[in-house]
């Protein structure tokens, strides 16, 4: 453990790649985390099969693959399938738990998670999978900083889906209806606002930006049925450390912990990267419960 | 939420002469099942631990299972560091095989389970410390993430093996007795953990477990020290559950963190589901729910191989989304003088109260 340091300080272009290749994972984190985010704060419902519904994603395009097609087009049929499966599962499970305590959400999307899981393995196997999407790699800085072409183009396009996402969020009727109804649910029914359509379509377009993310995840990296819930913790700590409603701070977090991760698996190994990530989680947990202390004796 | 702890004093006591009857003839009437029957103890004991805080705390904990495998790992160190050295016996990966004798290895198995139980009772003070400040899912989800922490931090450590796991120390004897000695262990265990809860709910302790449920913030005004309560109750949980993992580790024969120590995504949830099938915050609820659950776990793994997870994962969401207040809140709305309860004209109008005001007029 920590014997990289050395090389980190012998090579100083190392810490530029270890930036730019968390970049690329953070993009995809911050799409996965603005999709919680968006379900947290528009239905007060916390998500936790977020993971799964990326996993299922990266199986559509692998599934692409498999089909001799390039795995970049599975994007587009990854998000409309994921919508359409985001609807059902708003319409048979979410819906009935959207009124109840938080607690009841949390564990009925984590019994999701692990059916979802369940089924992913049946269907694929456990082995762990990739979309290989066939471009090349160029190189930086005397070859020590390789950028692979695909990782270049999700990140584009994870940029894309996510301006696409915020100008329709404030520009569409659904999009201010839907930030209506994050405001004030009550309020928004009595204008008129049918809010159980709206909870679907904000359910619905969660699954359908955590689809699409899945896709860029199985391009860039490698997907398996168990992974999902790792993806579900990063979003939990991306959202929690951003506060909800602050969607700059969430994609700004995503980059973040893309970057923290990837540097703390080098300099920690591979084997500790979901210790670091989950000792984030606690660490800015327990800092939120810190600041709610504080607010609570200042209230006093 | 209505106190629906005791049932009245005689079926209370039918009930525990039926258990304890079906605990000592199990065994001897299905010997092929007693493996099947040690596990439905073990679901017992998981699912009234998880309720001391689940249930009567209000603080739902997603991360139990936690010491389940922090009492197996510590046992199986202590029981092989007695006479071994651990590094190189699980460096090994059971290629060694070392003879304890049978006082070596009953010795060995009564140390380890005496230190699992204090080892996952005080890490559990450790971990308390750091997640009661969270509240309602924040906790779950923190907790969730310490049991994925724990389960990767094993699995990075050599010394016990890493993700290889550890072969425990093969029981002395015929494998009839050894899985007879651990059901009896696993009996013992569930036993008596449901008793030592029953004396703790009928005190002030589980006074101020509800009302911690109920309104911490009112309950800290009344001069309760909150913390304290909520790591005394954590803590006795997870002096059961380290137990119950070493005395699972030894009866598996060989443990392994990810699937075996640490399943968060099979025992860890199985214990929240049961707790909640059977009605969470009560002293029966979670025995029914784990009976229910065990039953029905062991008939979708005859008849539905293959697709058993999908069914278990589909009953937990039907049961989390269309039957919250599980059996005995169910019963308990629906004939509430068989629970001794008092209904109050002035209530808030829960749905037992205002079934029986419409009765009465």
């Amino acid at each position: 453990m920590l014997e990289n340091i050395q090389i980190l300080i012998a090579v100083p272009a190392i810490a530029v790649d270890l930036l730019i290749q968390g970049a690329f994972i953070g993009a995809v984190f911050a799409l996965v985390a603005y999709g919680l985010a968006l379900v947290w704060g528009v239905m007060n419902v916390k998500n936790l099969c977020q993971g799964d519904f990326v996993i299922m994603g990266g199986y559509v395009a692998y599934v692409t693959a498999q089909q001799g097609l390039n795995p970049i087009l599975a994007l587009p049929v990854a998000f409309v399938l994921m919508f359409m499966f985001g609807w059902v599962v708003y319409v048979t499970i979410i819906r009935r738990v959207v009124d109840r305590d938080m607690f009841t959400s949390l564990l009925a999307t984590f019994g999701l998670a692990l059916l979802i899981a369940q089924v992913l393995n049946l269907i694929f196997g456990p082995e762990v999978r990739t979309a290989e999407a066939g471009f090349g790699t160029f190189f930086l800085a005397d070859a020590i900083i390789a950028v692979q072409w695909i990782r270049l183009i999700s990140l584009v396009l994870a940029s894309g889906l996510a301006l696409g996402i915020v100008l329709f969020m404030r520009y569409s009727r659904m999009g201010r209806a839907i930030r209506a109804t994050a405001q004030d649910a009550r309020a928004a029914r009595v204008l008129g606002v049918n809010t159980d359509q709206v909870y679907a379509f904000t359910y619905a377009l969660n699954a359908a930006i955590c689809g699409a993310a899945g896709v860029l995840v199985s391009l860039i990296w490698v997907i398996q049925p168990y992974f999902g819930i790792v993806y579900s913790i990063r979003a939990f700590v991306i959202v929690t450390a951003a506060g909800l409603g602050n969607m700059p701070g969430v994609i700004l977090a995503g980059f973040g912990l893309g970057i923290a991760e990837n540097a703390s698996t080098f300099l920690l190994g591979a084997e500790f990267a979901i210790v670091a990530i989950v000792a984030m989680l606690l660490g800015v947990l327990v800092y939120r419960q810190i600041q709610m202390y504080r607010v609570r004796q200042v209230v006093r | 939420m209505t106190g629906v702890s005791m049932t009245g004093g005689r079926t209370d006591w039918l009930i525990y002469a039926g258990l304890i009857g079906f605990g000592l003839l199990g065994p001897v009437l299905f010997p092929a099942y007693t493996n099947q029957i040690a596990v439905m103890w073990l679901m017992i004991l998981m699912a009234s631990t998880w309720d001391v805080m689940g249930g009567q705390t209000g603080y739902n904990s997603l991360g139990n299972i936690a010491f389940f495998g922090i009492g197996m790992y510590a046992s199986a160190v202590v029981q092989i560091a007695l006479f071994y050295d651990v590094g190189e016996y699980t460096a090994a990966f059971g290629a060694i095989k070392v003879d304890f004798t049978d006082a070596q290895y009953f010795g060995g198995l009564a140390l380890g389970l005496g230190a699992a139980g204090i080892v996952a009772a005080v890490v559990s003070v450790l971990v308390g410390l750091c997640v009661f400040g969270l509240r309602g899912p924040y906790f779950a989800i923190g907790t969730l993430g310490v049991a994925v922490a724990m389960a990767e931090l094993i699995a990075g450590w050599d010394y016990v093996g890493g993700g290889g796991g550890i072969s425990m120390p093969v029981f002395p004897g015929e494998a009839g007795a050894s899985s007879l000695a651990f059901y009896a262990m696993f009996f013992v265990l569930a036993i008596s953990a449901h008793l030592l809860l029953r004396w703790l709910y009928s005190t002030q302790f589980g006074l101020a477990l509800n009302a911690i449920r109920d309104d911490e913030d009112k309950a800290e005004a009344m001069g309760l020290h909150t913390l304290r309560y909520k790591l005394i109750g954590w803590a006795i949980a997870a002096f059961f559950m380290g137990i119950a993992g070493a005395v699972f580790g030894n009866m598996i024969g060989f443990i392994e963190p990810l699937e075996v120590a640490f399943p968060t995504t099979t025992f860890g949830i199985f214990m929240v589901a049961m707790a909640l099938l059977g009605g969470k915050g009560t002293l029966w609820g979670p025995v029914l729910g784990a009976i229910l659950f065990h039953v029905v776990k062991e008939l979708t793994w005859t008849y539905l191989l293959g697709w058993q997870w999908v069914a278990l994962g589909a009953l937990i969401i039907v049961n989390i989304v269309y039957f919250q207040q599980g059996i005995l809140g169910w019963a308990a709305d629906t004939w509430p003088a068989a629970f001794g309860l008092k209904v109050d004209d002035g209530g808030n109008g829960d749905a037992s109260t205002a079934k029986t005001r419409e009765a009465a007029e």
